[in-house]
């Protein structure tokens, strides 16, 4: 496999007048050509930010990449001018957001919208460009795209404006994708049909994909490797088959622990992770999970636990992590 | 507003309870909003049926989830029932008086036993007001307890029931995060002592650690207070651990309802199928082996639902009869109920 994005130490904080928040403290991961990666996390745990990162598309003030390197596709992303990243971005790595309703211009039609970046990016002239759009559209499972090409986003349900991101992202033949939260404003039903065409597309034109996502049931079914976040860090990190079989971290373990599961008996009592996430403009020197951590020693306290392998390719970063391991081992 | 009910039937069959133990009943409940055009001169151009004729029942002490993709009406449903939108046709029955028939003034006595929790812990609380207040303020609009002291003496009873430290009372709305707030609602409407709580999609804002707390807080409320639940949601694996039955909206009608273990170990609708097919196993070992059943298209547009069988143009059962009749439900096995003619 070729390595295509490289993460090392990335430092992303926002400098507000209430203090520093560190969104995003220290990561690194990389991603292989064609692969899905997972970034998991709960709401305020830097995963959207992380990713943001990579496109530089942080609002500066008040945020800042202080430190670490991004390199995509031999390119090092953070030293690139504002003219060579905006042809990296849409181009080279495509974005997928959270909310279909507010990430496309309502009064711009969906043709102009897909035909500019092609003419942007590929040159295209503007027939070229349209005829590419409809042949794209219709990729995604928008019917009669060349009549959708003269429509506005309202005219469209929310599963369709997401294909058309889609189709967006894709038409530049981008080498990776990054889909934050893409199915979470969208109803199961139709979650279930994007993240299919996602990710039959991504196979097929071998882009890969990071997905952000807090759903672990997504998690599960579509990534191949898994990054888990929490307070700003990755926390764990490892083929997703061992990180839901054996979770070595105990926020992991908890998060797995605390999801109702249908194919499993209804239990009496689920098992949630007690207390609140921590503020990230107040943190402490040691681990930040601690104040809702079972496993805690006085260890914790003192040093960050850095992301150690546990096993081959799963990384964990807690002081506990072996006594988990065979913990987890055990119970399945 | 003009419309005509005579071409819609009626659900012949409806949801009959034990009995004796029903606190609330709905029968035939229709809602429909009409879509007004014009400036000067308004005039309704089409009807949104919102709620098409649904029928349920819930026993005391019962949980009965409401589960359905947005727009088919399940929190329409749910605020036909509190009375805060006023049913087009239809009753509701609330231990055996029908609220629907009833004027602002009668129902004052009627809305204290029954309190809603709603989706959005952000927007449902007054961002101006402590949480202290905002706890008391059902206390003192009805008076009970009479006294500035005694009603503070709930409020810190309240917060504690729910999980709160008596300090949070000082506190505003934004110093606290998604799951304390949403445990602040969940105390504001025991504040009246009910007996009837609609839950609408009480956890779907929430993160995923702090969810499992509020589900297992609404569950023991429900216990140490005898509490009657509509949960409504659309997340069925949290409908299913916390629901004795579940009813499946699709477009304004119920098109399948069983007890919540029945109705998962085999559920029947093809819908009902196709939406717990959806849902993926957080385990890849079982998502890799596991086949999707997608169903195609979306969710048509209420102002103008197919024909027939709602559900028809995304079935994958559908013959010729589904788009003319509309299915009505029936019982099936003990009850378990489906609207649908090829199951």
């Amino acid at each position: 496999m070729v390595q295509l994005l490289r993460i090392e130490n990335l430092c992303t904080h926002f400098f507000t007048s209430a203090g520093v928040v560190k969104a995003v403290d220290g990561i690194s991961y990389d991603v292989e050509e064609g692969e899905t990666v997972a970034i998991v996390g709960e709401s305020g745990c830097g995963k959207s930010v992380s990713a943001l990162s990579i496109l530089r598309l942080i609002p500066n003030p008040p945020g800042r990449i202080v430190q670490g390197s991004i390199r995509f596709n031999g390119q090092d992303i953070l030293s690139l001018s504002d003219d060579e990243i905006r042809k990296v971005r849409g181009h080279q790595i495509g974005m997928i957001f959270q909310e279909p309703m507010t990430s496309l211009n309502p009064v711009l039609t969906i043709g102009l919208q897909l035909t500019e970046t092609m003419e942007l990016h590929l040159g295209l002239s503007r027939p070229e460009a349209g005829k590419r759009a409809v042949e794209y559209l219709r990729m995604v499972g928008i019917s009669e795209p060349e009549r959708r090409l003269r429509q506005y986003p309202h005219h469209l349900s929310g599963g369709m404006r997401q294909r058309v991101m889609i189709a967006m992202a894709l038409c530049c033949e981008p080498k990776l994708i990054i889909a934050d939260e893409p199915t979470t404003a969208l109803d199961v039903t139709i979650q279930a049909q994007i993240l299919e065409l996602m990710k039959n597309l991504s196979r097929r034109m071998r882009v890969a994909l990071i997905i952000i996502t807090h759903n672990l049931g997504v998690v599960a079914r579509y990534a191949d490797r898994v990054n888990v976040m929490y307070a700003g860090r990755i926390i764990e990190r490892g083929p997703a088959r061992e990180i839901y079989a054996r979770p070595s971290h105990p926020y992991t373990l908890g998060l797995l622990r605390s999801v109702p599961r249908l194919d499993r008996p209804r239990r009496e009592r689920l098992d949630p992770i007690e207390g609140q996430p921590p503020d990230l403009s107040r943190l402490a020197a040691g681990c930040a999970f601690i104040p809702r951590c079972r496993f805690a020693v006085e260890r914790c306290g003192a040093e960050y636990p850095p992301l150690e392998s546990v096993e081959g390719a799963h990384y964990a970063a807690c002081w506990k992590k072996d006594e988990l391991l065979r913990l987890s081992v055990r119970a399945s | 507003m003009a419309t005509d009910f005579s071409t819609r039937a009626r659900p012949s069959a409806s949801w009959k309870g034990e009995g004796d133990g029903v606190l609330l009943e709905v029968k035939g409940l229709k809602k429909h909003f009409p879509i007004v055009e014009g400036v000067l001169v308004q005039k309704a151009t089409a009807t949104v049926k919102a709620v098409d004729g649904v029928s349920f029942s819930i026993r005391k002490g019962e949980t009965l989830g409401l589960v359905g993709e947005s727009g088919c009406g399940k929190t329409t449903t749910g605020r036909c029932i509190l009375q805060l939108e006023r049913p087009t046709a239809g009753e509701v029955i609330f231990e055996g008086v029908d609220l629907s028939s009833l004027g602002h003034k009668e129902l004052r006595t009627w809305r204290r036993k029954m309190q809603v929790i709603f989706q959005d812990p952000y927007s449902s609380l007054n961002p101006r007001m402590k949480i202290g207040d905002i706890i008391e303020e059902p206390m003192y609009v009805y008076g009970l307890p009479p006294d500035a002291r005694g009603r503070r003496e709930r409020v810190r009873e309240l917060l504690s029931v729910c999980g709160l430290g008596a300090r949070m009372a000082d506190r505003y709305p934004h110093e606290m995060s998604g799951g304390q707030r949403q445990r602040v609602g969940i105390a504001r409407a025991l504040a009246m002592k009910p007996d009837f709580l609609v839950c609408d999609e009480p956890v779907s804002a929430l993160d995923v650690s702090i969810q499992a707390q509020i589900v297992n807080l609404l569950e023991d409320l429900r216990q140490e207070f005898g509490l009657t639940y509509l949960f409504i949601a659309h997340d069925l694996s949290v409908v299913r651990h916390l629901c004795h039955r579940v009813a499946v909206m699709y477009l304004g009608r119920i098109v399948e309802m069983a007890d919540c273990d029945a109705l998962y170990e085999n559920p029947r609708h093809p819908y009902t199928r196709a939406l717990l097919s959806a849902v993926p196993v957080p385990d890849p070992e079982v998502e890799h082996g596991r086949s999707l059943e997608v169903i195609a298209g979306e969710v048509p547009s209420p102002i103008n639902p197919p024909s027939g069988c709602v559900f028809h143009p995304r079935c994958p059962l559908a013959v010729d009869g589904c788009k003319t009749h509309i299915p009505a439900l029936r019982e099936i096995t003990l009850g378990h109920w489906v609207a649908c003619t090829e199951v």
